[in-house]
């Protein structure tokens, strides 16, 4: 057994909070700059140049990349050899977002009820997504999810007849109808089987793999890499001003499932796909 | 996309605003208001029972976004648009208030559409996501109304250069449905 402060996280999540929206994680900035120099349109291009100025910018202002800081998603992978002490987990993350947020300058987004209400202006409540896995690490990853991008992703329960195809269109129609107001060019998050409950969660975690490593599922890495190419063929472009580059990944994570159904979730993911993760 | 048109919010010239196209980049210098989700609904309200906004439309350039606390030594924080759609259920009567420009990201209705036509208004473009460098075109930001909202006050920006497109011109033009039929290769 190892024993962890809870406030060794506090101060991890603080720290996530800060680099995770001023520094765009590597993978994201290599795919971007990739996508600069694939892009056949020239508004396409220089929008991508944009882009990346200014998550040349942020990095070296400590201005935030958006001013969505969005939801704050903490995913805590736990081994089941660590014992936490010194208070609840829960109020450890929270005051962590609290710190990370305030000290670092970063908006509060998060109204405290689920209509009117007043702005937390700390961001808090984040949203905790434990597990408890192997070993005696904490990794504690988290992700500023903007409101923009994920206003725009739908789930659905789809039913075997329809097979890939129902899938296949569902994903066309939602990046379609999402257009400019999910900052494209996407990482496409998709959740496939599982629970109505479940699914979305897949789709969420999807968007955590970095873009570029292969997903371990060759039959999941095939369709990913067929669904890219059509999603790039819409036309969106960048910001939706048109162009080849709407998507720079899709990423699927499946799960089994009922016999009576597909579930599948479809989370966008703006291009400012922000992440950050450290191992306790 | 070559030539680059400069714009002074308030737009007093009509005349440079009717020559704009769908397609063109701006740069806007002068003064922009801002306002998102909840100022528009308190906007709303006041039209709605038929009193004083606390501010004064006529000519100006509604820019949709709810800036990041500036840190020491800065104006502002990250300062990029939100999703203009919201806003569109309360547009047409802000419209009719005199309002010119809205600046924001994603496609607009068709109600929106054919009240600035009607009032001979164009939709701007700013690019999501790119808040810290938009952010060094704001020279001053102060609040004017709805202190309480934080970030969704209505903020009076001082802005030079601040980039946009032009997403939907006095004519209706929509720039989004031009740029990406030249891409598209499906359906």
């Amino acid at each position: 057994m190892r024993v962890v402060s809870v406030h060794r996280i506090t101060d991890a999540v603080a720290e996530l909070c800060r680099t995770a929206n001023t520094l765009l994680p590597p993978d994201v900035y290599r795919a971007l700059a990739a996508a600069r120099a694939e892009e056949i349109s020239l508004v396409g291009q220089m929008t991508l140049q944009q882009i990346l100025d200014n998550a040349e910018y942020a990095a070296q202002s400590g201005v935030a990349l958006c001013q969505d800081g969005g939801v704050t998603l903490v995913f805590l992978d736990i081994g089941q050899e660590v014992h936490l002490v010194g208070g609840l987990l829960e109020d450890a993350v929270q005051e962590g977002v609290r710190r990370g947020y305030h000290t670092s300058y970063l908006r509060g987004s998060i109204l405290d009820r689920p209509f009117g209400g007043n702005n937390t202006g700390d961001n808090t409540p984040a949203i905790l997504y434990p597990k408890i896995v192997t070993g005696s690490q904490v990794t504690v990853t988290v992700m500023p999810k903007g409101g923009g991008a994920d206003n725009t992703s739908r789930l659905a329960m789809l039913t075997p007849a329809g097979g890939l195809d129902a899938v296949h269109d569902f994903l066309l129609e939602t990046v379609e109808k999402a257009g400019p107001a999910s900052c494209p060019p996407l990482i496409v998050g998709i959740g496939l089987g599982g629970s109505f409950d479940y699914v979305g969660q897949l789709a969420k975690r999807a968007l955590l793999r970095d873009i570029g490593t292969p997903n371990a599922d060759p039959a999941l890495y095939a369709l990913e890499q067929q669904w890219l190419r059509d999603i790039n063929q819409l036309g969106i472009g960048p910001q939706g001003y048109g162009g080849a580059m709407t998507a720079l990944a899709v990423h699927i994570v499946g799960h089994a499932r009922h016999i009576a159904s597909i579930p599948v979730a479809v989370n966008l993911q703006c291009h400012s796909a922000r992440k950050g993760t450290v191992v306790l | 996309m070559t030539d680059v048109v400069h714009l002074t919010c308030p737009v007093v010239d009509s005349l440079q605003l009717r020559s704009l196209r769908a397609g063109m980049a701006v740069r806007l210098s002068g003064t922009l208001l801002t306002a998102r989700d909840a100022a528009h609904a308190r906007l709303h309200q006041l039209l709605q029972a038929s009193q004083a906004l606390p501010v004064n439309l006529e000519n100006q350039a509604l820019y949709y976004v709810g800036p990041a606390p500036a840190a020491p030594g800065l104006v502002v924080g990250a300062a990029g648009p939100t999703t203009a759609s919201r806003m569109d259920p309360y547009t047409p009567e802000l419209l009719a208030q005199g309002l010119k420009v809205t600046i924001g990201k994603g496609y607009r209705s068709a109600a929106v559409v054919s009240a600035m036509v009607r009032h001979q208004a164009v939709y701007l473009g700013a690019i999501g996501g790119i808040g810290a460098l938009l952010s060094r075109t704001i020279k001053n930001a102060r609040v004017l109304a709805f202190e309480d909202l934080g970030p969704e006050a209505i903020y009076e920006l001082v802005v030079e250069d601040f980039p946009a497109l032009v997403l939907v011109d006095t004519t209706g033009q929509d720039y989004y449905q031009i740029g990406q039929d030249s891409y598209r290769r499906r359906r």
